[in-house]
């Protein structure tokens, strides 16, 4: 009797230390996609991320350490105090313990003030620029899939290194804009190029033409783009019809998804250099992952934002069952501890700095000519990997006050 | 090289030309508007989403048929003035009675769905649709480069908003239209089926808002929110110009087109406020607009 009653003391004790070492508050793990669902993010972004957290949650197996995980989704219509306040009201009465994707800057920049405040987990993936790992980075903040320092590096280093040494812009008149072409006009000075002008055109703007003779009379080798989605397609389209590209001018995209280069057609967009995170199509990894997220998709394929949208939140997956904890602080020190590998194909070589940035390996791509193409989707070339250090802002010069110096 | 204003001459009538061919855009989209309201009193503001179905009626019936630019260009208007003169019978034909407003708000939230029913299905990046060959290429011209297509924009454009307004202002069925929007009933009462004219006037405005986004096609991405992007500076243009004047429209059109691309020029920062600004000291001077009746 007593025997019996010694041995259910103990058993009790040790599933009682079980759920002890495990500590998640409410009993569930709530992670929140905030992106743009129906503006000029959303085919880059949007639905596709979503999509992209809730394979992450299967592939994990849909529990840490027992716990059931969640996604809820909302639109933060491309604005910082409607993402703010979607932010607030997660966390503080919604129990969300960290919240993903977050395409548009200002957007991001509004949660990671709330997060920081909270010390909760950010994940961004969409939003472009370096200040969330500068003046806006946090202990608890990740930028993971790429930044206007990366993008300006790739791309801006590999034309001036083919010849293309004078460079005009067409930057988009906002912060976004101004920091692309800021971060990419030091990358042509330091490698010996020059910058010819720069125009600031209106966000959004439709005709680009009045811009693209300006560019066009710069004499100009190269005219580089530091604008995004529908700016950038017009532009292009318009390069094209007004014989720029002909004219012996190149244009040089500074971010384009491939969800551009599908909306511009390989007619139009033939030729043109970018960097990029990701391509679906570069090696089996890639290409397996890929057409599991096109399936749900109606056989789009992934942009770098959708395939970094999955990578950060199975990461985030597994620093939750490694801390096992959701404590902010704790997970976030696992998620720099712990190696950074996916299904994907995403993170290559991987790492999370102290800033938050989560540096990787980049890729420089070519879109391919309409006869090269072999499937729907299959428009790049990928000619160049460029290590994530080399692309990335190096830490020493980073403005966070986490980093040591 | 000669200067005018400090700006190379060359570049100075580059920037004129690409700002007429802008404007031929606005003077096509602000006639249809004018049209409507003038004759039906109705602010459509659901003009941009059929602007926007224009190009894409082009584009789908490139992809899904086959059908070139020179057939859509006549079909495309036909199709949507057929789903503008559904909209009017069932619902725009209730409101004439009313205020203004509600005509504005219903032709606005049916934009809405509009828009988001073609970026529910086919998203927001936008479509790719070619130059026609016969239209591909283009003139050196000395100062500038002028692509054969943007010189084609122009010439389709001032013909279409002429013959509009002889059609309007010069023949019998414009004289009927106008007798009809001043006093219907006496209008009826000589014979003439006031209801169907005026649905056929709805039909038409949507017909020539189409039919621009088929022009745009090759020019701009052909995405959900083209038109709603383009639709504001059109309503300015035709506050600016007097709302429901035919002719006002038309050369207020072409000349905030022009001004627009001198103002790329000298300060392309203030290249999307200059018309609104404009817009701003027409209602303080002449309330009722350039071309305006009086108030």
């Amino acid at each position: 009797m007593l025997k019996k009653a010694l041995i259910g003391a103990v058993a009790l004790t040790a599933l009682s230390a079980a759920q002890a070492q495990a500590q998640y508050s409410d009993n569930k793990i709530k992670i929140g996609v905030l992106t743009d669902l129906s503006g000029t993010y959303s085919d880059l972004a949007g639905k596709g991320t979503i999509i992209a957290a809730q394979m992450a949650v299967e592939d994990f197996g849909g529990k840490v350490n027992g716990v059931p995980v969640e996604i809820i989704s909302a639109d933060h219509q491309n604005k910082a105090d409607i993402a703010s306040s979607i932010a607030r009201k997660w966390y503080d009465a919604e129990g969300v313990d960290a919240v993903a994707e977050l395409v548009t800057t200002a957007a991001a920049v509004a949660v990671r003030e709330v997060s920081k405040e909270r010390g909760k987990i950010d994940l961004i993936s969409g939003a472009a620029s370096t200040a969330l790992t500068n003046a806006k980075c946090s202990a608890t903040g990740f930028h993971w899939t790429y930044d206007t320092a990366a993008l300006a590096n790739g791309t801006a280093n590999a034309v001036v290194k083919n010849g293309g040494k004078t460079w005009y812009f067409l930057t988009a008149d906002y912060a976004f804009g101004h920091d692309l072409q800021a971060q990419t006009e030091r990358v042509v000075k330091a490698n010996g190029g020059e910058i010819k002008g720069a125009v600031r055109h209106p966000f959004p703007n439709s005709d680009f033409s009045s811009f693209l003779l300006q560019a066009q009379a710069s004499g100009a080798q190269i005219i580089g783009l530091a604008n995004a989605g529908a700016d950038t397609i017009n532009a292009i389209k318009q390069a094209k019809e007004f014989g720029i590209t002909q004219g012996g001018q190149s244009l040089a995209g500074l971010l384009v998804f491939i969800t551009d280069i599908n909306s511009l057609g390989l007619e139009t967009a033939q030729g043109m250099m970018m960097t990029t995170g990701y391509y679906w199509n570069r090696d089996d990894e890639t290409r397996a992952w890929s057409k599991r997220w096109s399936a749900k998709m109606d056989g789009k394929m992934p942009s770098m934002v959708h395939a970094g949208t999955y990578s950060s939140v199975i990461h985030y997956l597994k620093a939750l069952a490694a801390a096992k904890t959701d404590d902010g602080m704790k997970v976030a020190e696992q998620m720099r501890a712990i190696p950074i590998k996916d299904a994907s194909g995403f993170a290559i070589n991987g790492k999370i700095r102290a800033d938050g940035r989560m540096v990787h390996d980049m890729y420089l791509a070519q879109v391919k000519k309409p006869a090269d193409s072999k499937a729907p989707w299959d428009y790049y070339n990928i000619l160049r990997t460029i290590p994530g250090d080399d692309a990335y802002q190096p830490l020493s010069e980073s403005k966070c006050d986490l980093v040591k110096k | 090289m000669m200067t005018l204003f400090g700006i190379p001459a060359g570049a100075l009538f580059g920037q004129l030309l690409l700002g007429l061919i802008n404007g031929a855009f606005y003077a096509m989209l602000s006639l249809g508007l004018a049209l409507i309201f003038g004759l039906l009193n109705i602010i459509n503001f659901s003009h941009g989403a059929q602007y926007m179905m224009g190009a894409f009626v082009a584009w789908l019936g490139l992809t899904y048929l086959g059908t070139n630019y020179w057939v859509a260009l006549a079909l495309a208007p036909l199709i949507v003035a057929a789903f503008g003169i559904l909209l009017e019978r069932t619902m725009l034909s209730r409101l004439y009675k009313l205020d203004h407003l509600y005509g504005l708000l219903l032709t606005f939230g049916l934009a809405l769905i509009i828009e988001g029913f073609f970026r529910q299905l086919y998203g927001i990046s936008g479509m790719p649709y070619a130059v026609p060959k016969e239209l591909a290429g283009g003139w050196n011209l000395g100062f500038m480069y002028l692509p054969i297509y943007r010189a084609w924009v122009v010439i389709a454009s001032l013909i279409l908003c002429l013959g509009t307004w002889v059609l309007i202002e010069k023949t019998k069925l414009g004289a009927y239209l106008r007798a009809a929007t001043e006093n219907p009933a006496l209008v009826q009462a000589f014979g003439i089926n006031v209801p169907v004219m005026i649905t056929l006037t709805y039909g038409f405005g949507v017909a020539l808002a189409a039919f621009a986004g088929v022009l745009a096609a090759p020019i701009y991405s052909v995405n959900p929110l083209m038109g709603s992007n383009l639709i504001i500076v059109v309503f300015a243009v035709v506050v600016i110009g007097g709302m429901g004047s035919i002719m006002g429209s038309i050369v207020t059109g072409f000349m905030l087109g022009l001004l627009e691309g001198l103002t790329k020029v000298v300060y392309p920062e203030a290249a999307g406020t200059v018309i609104f600004m404009v817009m701003v000291i027409v209602l303080l001077i002449k309330p009722a607009g350039l071309f305006g009746k009086g108030a």
